[in-house]
C-alpha cells in the first residue's frame, strides 16, 4: 500500500517537472498553426495589401467596404438559410437512420458503410458529379440547376444532406448504443409506447450526440465552400441595371474567396475583414448553438 | 532500467519535438498542377550562393513539361540551379499571391496584360535595356506601367480566330474560297447544320460555358467588340467605360456559333463536352480556339487552317487574325541581384539556344527573339499571310478587361440565361454584364 502510494507521488512529481516539455511540441504547433495566423489575420483585416511583407494600415476601411458590399449581405443571408435548413434535414434524416440501424435489421453494418461512404469522396468531386446528375435530371425540362437559383439552393441541401447523413449517422448510432437497456427496459414495463419511449427515453440520453451533431452541421453549413464553388460557383446571377451583379447561390466562404483573388489594390485587405466578420458570427453562432442544446443533456 | 527508460523517453520526445519544428520549417506546399523541381538545390534557399537560383513560375499549363525538361538541361549545362511550378489552370494568380510572399518567391514570374502592371508592376524590375530586351526583335508585346517603366516582355504570341477543316467544308459541297466575311460564314455554317444530319458531322463544335470553355467567348470572341470599338482610337489604357457599339456583331458570330453547333444551346451551361475532340474526330467544321492548340489539331486535321472572327462589320473582308499574348516575362525586384543575373540569363538562354528554343517554338508558336528558331505552326503562319496580304491584325485588346474572373463570371452567368432562351430580354442583361459590368469592375478595381 506504501509502495502504492509513494509510486503514485513520484508519477505526479514527474508529470509536474515534465508536463512543460511534453506540452511544448503541441503548444508550439498550436501557436504556430492557429494563434500566429489568427492574430496576422486580424491585423492584415486592418491593411492594405497585396503580399504580407508589404502591408499597410489603413484602419477600419476595409470593414466599411466589406459591410457595405451587397454581395456579401446576401451571402451572409443565403449561407444562414442554408445552414439552417441543412441543420434540420441532416439531423433528421441521420438520426432516423441511426434509429433504424440500430433496431437489429439484417445488413445493418452494410447499410452503416454504405451510408458512411459518400463522406470520403472530396467536395470538390461531389460537386461536379452532382452537378452532372442534376443537370441530366433537369435537361429533360431544357434547363439546369445554373439557371435558377431554388435549383442551386436545394441541390446544394441534397449534395450535403447526401454527404453528412452518413457521418452524423455514425455518431448517433454510437450515441443509441449508449442508451442504458434497463431504462428502455423500464419503460416498456411501464407501457410506454414506442413514441414515447423515442422522446422521452431515447433522445434525452442521445442529447449529447445530437449537441455535436447539431454543431458540426452548422458549422459546416457556415463554412461550406467546396461543394458550392463546383455545384453553381454562385450561378445565376442577377444583372442589376447598372451593371452590379448579385450572385444568387453564393455563400460567405465563397463570396470571401473571390473577393480576395478579384484585381486591384484594396480587395485583398477587404476580403480579410470579412473572413474576420465571418470567424466572429460562426463562432459565436457555435458557441450559442453549443450551450443551449448542453442544457438539455441529461446525466445518466 | 528505470534510467534507462528515462532516457529513452527523453530522447524520443526531442526527437518528436525536432520532427514537428523541422516539418513547420521546411519547404512550402507546391501550389496544386505543380511538378517537381528540378535542379540540385530545389528549394533555392534565399539567394545564397553566388550563382544565384531560377525559380519560373509557370503560367500555361500546356509548357509545363517542356519547362521542366529545359530546367533540367540548363541545371545540368550550367550548374544553376532552376526551378519551375506551374499553376494550374485558372489559378496563376493566386499562386502568384501566395508564392511572392514566401523567403524564396519566383524570380520569373508572368504579368500578362495592364490589370496585371497595375498589380504586380511594382514587383518587377524594368527591363529597359537588360540582355533579354536586347534579343527581342519587336516592341509589340512588352507591357510598360505608367511611368515608362519596362514591366514584361513577350516571350511568345500567338492567335486565335475560327478553325476550320477544310475537308468537311468540300464534303458539304463548299470552298474555303467562299467564306470571305460574316454573310458567306453563315451561309456555310447553316448549312452544314441543317444538312448534319445527311452528311454525319455538324457546323460547330460544342461551345460550352463551363471554366475550361467559356473563355474561348467571353475572353476571346469578345476581343472583336472591343477592337472594333476603338480601331480607330486605339485604346492605351483600360477605359472606365465602354459603349458596346459592337455588340449586335458579337451577337451575330455568338448566335451563329451556339446555334449550328453539336450541342443545343440549352445545354451548354454545365459543359462536360470535349470541343477539340470534337474537332479532331471529323464531328463539327469549325471551332473556336487558338494557335497553341495548333499541334494536337494539326496531327488530327493536317490541313486544319484559321479564319478572322467574320461578324459583319464593314469592310471585314480585310480582317486577320487576333494576334497578340498573355505571355510576358517580368524578373522579380525583391530577389538578390545574383538572383536576377540568373534569371536573365536562363531567359537569354530559353529564346536563343537552338535546342531550347526550338522547344519552346514547339509549344509556344512564335518567340519574337532575334536568334530563336522559325515557327512552324501553321495557325501563326495563317495568321503572316492575312498580314502579307494587307489585312489588319486584330490585337488582343480584351487583355485590358477589367478585374478579368469577376468580370467574364457575370458575362457567363448572362449568357447562361441567354442560351436557355434567346429573348432579346436575356440578350439585354448580356450586354448589360458586357457594357455595364466593364464600367462597374473598372471601379472596383480603380476605385
Amino acid at each position: 500500500m506504501k509502495k502504492k502510494i509513494s509510486s503514485s507521488n513520484s508519477i505526479r512529481r514527474a508529470t509536474r517537472r515534465w508536463g512543460l516539455f511534453f506540452l511544448g511540441p503541441v503548444t508550439a504547433a498550436f501557436i504556430i498553426g492557429f494563434v500566429w495566423p489568427f492574430v496576422q489575420g486580424i491585423w492584415l483585416s486592418l491593411c492594405r495589401f497585396k503580399t504580407i511583407k508589404g502591408a499597410q494600415f489603413i484602419g477600419l476601411d476595409n470593414y466599411a467596404k466589406a459591410f457595405s458590399d451587397v454581395g456579401f449581405r446576401h451571402a451572409f443571408w443565403y449561407t444562414a438559410m442554408f445552414a439552417v435548413v441543412s441543420l434540420v434535414l441532416i439531423n433528421v434524416l441521420a438520426f432516423a437512420v441511426a434509429y433504424f440501424l440500430t433496431q437489429g435489421i439484417k445488413g445493418s453494418n452494410l447499410f452503416r458503410t454504405v451510408f458512411f461512404m459518400p463522406n470520403l469522396i472530396g467536395g470538390i468531386v461531389l460537386g461536379y458529379i452532382w452537378s452532372m446528375i442534376f443537370d441530366g435530371i433537369l435537361s429533360w425540362w431544357s434547363t439546369s440547376i445554373l439557371l435558377e437559383s431554388k435549383y442551386g439552393f436545394w441541390g446544394l441541401i441534397i449534395l450535403m444532406c447526401w454527404q453528412q447523413i452518413g457521418y452524423m449517422m455514425i455518431i448517433y448510432i454510437a450515441g443509441l448504443q449508449n442508451v442504458p437497456g434497463e431504462m428502455l427496459e423500464a419503460a416498456r414495463i411501464d407501457g410506454a409506447t414506442r413514441t414515447q419511449t423515442l422522446f422521452k427515453v431515447t433522445i434525452p440520453n442521445v442529447m449529447p450526440s445530437i449537441t455535436i451533431c447539431m454543431f458540426l452541421s452548422l458549422t459546416n453549413g457556415f463554412k461550406l465552400f467546396d461543394q458550392n464553388l463546383a455545384l453553381t460557383g454562385g450561378q445565376p446571377f442577377i444583372i442589376q441595371p447598372g451593371g452590379t451583379t448579385i450572385k444568387t447561390t453564393e455563400m460567405l466562404a465563397l463570396n470571401i474567396f473571390n473577393t480576395f483573388n478579384a484585381s486591384g489594390g484594396s480587395s485583398q485587405g477587404v476580403a480579410q475583414a470579412k473572413a474576420v466578420i465571418f470567424f466572429v458570427l460562426v463562432a459565436g453562432l457555435g458557441l450559442c448553438q453549443l450551450g443551449y442544446t448542453r442544457k438539455k443533456e441529461v446525466q445518466q | 532500467m528505470k534510467k534507462g527508460k528515462k532516457i529513452l523517453a527523453l530522447v524520443l520526445s526531442a526527437a518528436m519535438a525536432l520532427t514537428l519544428l523541422a516539418s513547420c520549417g521546411g519547404d512550402s506546399k507546391t501550389p496544386s498542377g505543380s511538378k517537381t523541381p528540378s535542379g540540385s538545390n530545389p528549394s533555392g534557399g534565399n539567394s545564397s550562393s553566388e550563382t544565384g537560383r531560377v525559380y519560373w513560375l509557370n503560367f500555361k499549363p500546356e509548357l509545363d513539361e517542356t519547362a521542366q525538361e529545359l530546367a533540367q538541361t540548363y541545371t545540368q549545362k550550367t550548374g544553376v540551379p532552376v526551378q519551375v511550378i506551374t499553376a494550374a489552370s485558372g489559378t496563376y494568380q493566386q499562386t502568384l499571391t501566395a508564392e511572392m510572399d514566401k523567403s524564396a518567391p519566383p524570380t520569373l514570374f508572368v504579368i500578362g496584360n495592364t490589370a496585371g502592371v497595375a498589380d504586380w508592376g511594382d514587383y518587377a524590375i524594368d527591363l529597359t535595356g537588360t540582355a533579354i530586351a536586347n534579343e527581342l526583335n519587336t516592341d509589340a508585346y512588352n507591357l510598360y506601367d505608367d511611368a515608362g517603366k519596362l514591366v514584361s516582355i513577350g516571350y511568345c504570341y500567338e492567335c486565335y480566330g475560327i478553325i476550320v477543316n477544310p475537308d468537311l467544308v468540300e464534303q458539304a459541297g463548299h470552298k474555303m474560297d467562299e467564306i470571305k466575311d460574316f454573310a458567306s460564314l453563315k451561309a456555310v455554317v447553316e448549312d452544314i447544320h441543317a444538312r448534319a444530319g445527311e452528311l454525319g458531322f455538324d457546323a460547330f463544335t460544342s461551345c460550352d460555358m463551363d471554366d475550361s470553355s467559356s473563355w474561348r467567348f467571353t475572353g476571346h470572341m469578345a476581343n472583336l467588340e472591343y477592337f472594333y470599338e476603338q480601331k480607330d482610337d486605339p485604346w492605351t489604357e483600360c477605359p472606365a467605360t465602354i459603349t458596346g457599339a459592337y455588340m449586335d456583331n458579337f451577337k451575330n458570330l455568338y448566335d451563329l456559333c451556339i446555334n449550328n453547333s453539336l450541342t443545343a444551346p440549352t445545354d451548354l451551361a454545365t459543359g462536360g463536352h470535349d470541343a477539340a475532340q470534337e474537332f479532331k474526330d471529323g464531328k463539327a467544321a469549325f471551332t473556336v480556339q487558338g494557335s497553341w492548340e495548333y499541334a494536337g489539331y494539326a496531327e488530327a486535321v493536317p490541313n486544319a487552317t484559321m479564319i478572322p472572327y467574320y461578324c459583319g462589320v464593314a469592310g471585314e473582308e480585310k480582317a486577320g487574325l487576333n494576334c497578340g499574348t498573355e505571355n510576358c516575362w517580368a524578373v522579380n525586384a525583391n530577389v538578390s541581384e545574383a538572383d536576377q543575373k540568373a534569371t536573365i540569363d536562363f531567359m537569354v538562354w530559353l529564346v536563343s539556344d537552338p535546342d531550347a528554343s526550338a522547344k519552346m517554338v514547339e509549344q509556344l508558336g512564335i518567340l519574337p527573339y532575334k536568334n530563336a528558331v522559325e515557327s512552324s505552326n501553321g495557325f501563326l503562319a495563317d495568321a503572316a499571310e492575312y498580314t502579307a496580304n494587307g489585312c489588319y491584325v486584330m490585337p488582343w485588346v480584351t487583355n485590358y478587361q477589367p478585374n478579368v474572373d469577376e468580370y467574364r463570371r457575370g458575362l457567363v452567368a448572362a449568357l447562361n440565361q441567354y442560351n436557355a432562351d434567346q429573348s432579346a430580354g436575356n440578350w439585354e442583361n448580356v450586354r448589360t454584364a458586357f457594357v455595364d459590368g466593364w464600367a462597374v469592375q473598372y471601379q472596383n478595381v480603380n476605385g
